[in-house]
């Protein structure tokens, strides 16, 4: 198999509100995915559910070859597969840039402090924040947050990276910084599924778009379908987001 | 009337000052220490823990919150002992103390815990961290630098209100000072003295707390700001 994410009519509700009803579409290894849509069309549960932050009810989920349909999944190894960065960094504040990075090549890879040290400078360096190691994350303005956050993730050496809408919370200066670090990780071949609404970037970089309307896929392509949308829903949405 | 003050006769019983307020110290250098384990397991129980357990913390936070810890003492000490389990006294003392404490760390502990943001410890699970790791990395320093001004005034006024055990015979700043008093019948002056003793231990108390948390939350000793 060589899709590193596969949905089969996946299903995914809180209570009795059903956010994902039937969603299948697949990632091949080293494609970059944008998934775009209007709040609430269940495109950041998609998302989330790849790393099962959330348990889904019906269908099938196979990440990096886990099944997150199952209930015996092996969560720490899924997590050792797949790398996350979320809108609001979520850094951990009472330690630098460089602890942040090294704790989990520490802590779950069991690294010594010094290997872990290394790996944390290299990809530090990668995001272009090798002088700010060590700084607290309150020291740093939100792009550069944001890209300890993504250096975070790279210290595990994930297969597949998620971006859930990573640049919502930064001023367009900073969103420039953030974008061409993830554009270099594309360029790198590194596999990638981004919620977005950063529609420019999404079709300079993205490999496929997704629509996202309801709760399910209702137009899916490559980039151009941002400029030649097939559906005239898709149209509206982007006449609206620009 | 003028009232002659003499110190010199209570001053003559300063080795037996020293020795209480070296047992107060001792007393509440154990009971913040046990105190503050008991706390904050018990903290981690209520906010974490199954219903059941929930429930026997939050039965023990009420019951011990809501008594004196004299009372609590005397169960201890005098009441079990009528029941057949005698112990000595600076044994119970120092269990009533931890037992006291420990009930007003957890609440304390819990609204450090609680104040740690769901993004925080979802961004841990997703980098493959256990949760006993997410506590001990993620959630422990940074909900106690949040609440270490309400731990240190808690641990301050154990080590004033231990005053109280005096009333079971425990050799402490207060009972010693009691016995002087009874000897000099200089009572202004013992409480002149005694009060300068609890000041100047409250203030190295306080300083030794200032300096452990320089030690232990290195964000704020670089920053100087709150978290």
């Amino acid at each position: 198999m060589s899709a590193l994410v596969k949905f089969v009519d996946m299903h995914k509700s809180f209570g009795d509100l059903e956010i994902l009803k039937g969603v299948t579409f697949s990632v091949e290894r080293g494609e970059v995915v944008a998934i775009i849509g209007q709040s609430g069309s269940g495109k950041s549960t998609a998302l989330r559910c790849m790393d099962r932050l959330e348990t889904i009810q019906g269908g099938e989920l196979w990440v990096c070859g886990h099944a997150l349909h199952r209930d015996d999944v092996d969560l720490k190894a899924l997590r050792r597969d797949v790398g996350i960065v979320f809108q609001s960094y979520n850094l951990f504040p009472h330690l630098t840039a460089e602890q942040n990075v090294a704790l989990a090549p520490r802590l779950v890879a069991s690294k010594s402090h010094a290997e872990a040290s290394d790996i944390a400078q290299a990809v530090l360096s990668k995001v272009g924040l090798a002088e700010k190691r060590a700084a607290y994350p309150e020291q740093l303005s939100g792009g550069q947050q944001q890209r300890v956050a993504i250096a975070r993730s790279l210290a595990m050496q994930p297969k597949l990276m998620l971006f859930d809408e990573v640049t919502s919370a930064l001023d367009p200066k900073l969103t420039g910084e953030v974008l061409r670090v993830m554009e270099r990780l594309a360029a790198d071949g590194m596999t990638m599924i981004l919620v977005t609404h950063e529609m420019q970037f999404a079709r300079n970089v993205a490999d496929r778009v997704v629509y996202m309307r309801d709760g399910r896929i209702h137009e899916m392509g490559g980039p151009e379908i941002l400029i030649k949308p097939q559906t005239p829903e898709l149209a509206d949405f982007i006449t609206h987001e620009q | 009337m003028a009232y002659e003050f003499d110190f010199q006769s209570v001053l003559a019983y300063a080795p037996m000052f020293l020795q209480g307020a070296w047992t107060t110290l001792i007393l509440t250098f154990w009971a913040t220490l046990a105190g503050f384990v008991l706390g904050t397991l018990c903290a981690v129980a209520r906010t974490g823990g199954p219903r059941w357990l929930r429930l026997l913390v939050g039965g023990y936070v009420e019951v011990i919150r809501n008594t004196p810890l004299l009372i609590q003492a005397y169960f201890l000490i005098f009441g079990l002992a009528s029941i057949g389990a005698r112990m000595p006294i600076m044994l119970g003392v120092v269990i009533a103390m931890v037992v006291n404490i420990g009930s007003y760390t957890t609440e304390v502990m819990r609204a450090g815990i609680e104040s740690i943001k769901r993004g925080q410890i979802e961004a841990a699970e997703c980098l493959g961290l256990s949760r006993a790791q997410i506590f001990l990395h993620v959630v422990l320093r940074p909900a106690m630098e949040r609440v270490y001004p309400s731990l240190v005034s808690l641990y301050v006024l154990l080590m004033l209100g231990s005053s109280v055990l005096s009333a079971v015979g425990v050799e402490e700043l207060f009972g010693v000072s009691n016995r002087v008093q009874s000897v000099t019948y200089r009572n202004f002056e013992v409480f002149i003295v005694l009060g300068v003793i609890y000041l100047a231990m409250t203030l190295v108390l306080r300083g030794v707390f200032w300096a452990l948390g320089q030690l232990i939350f290195p964000r704020r000793r670089r920053l100087g700001t709150a978290l």
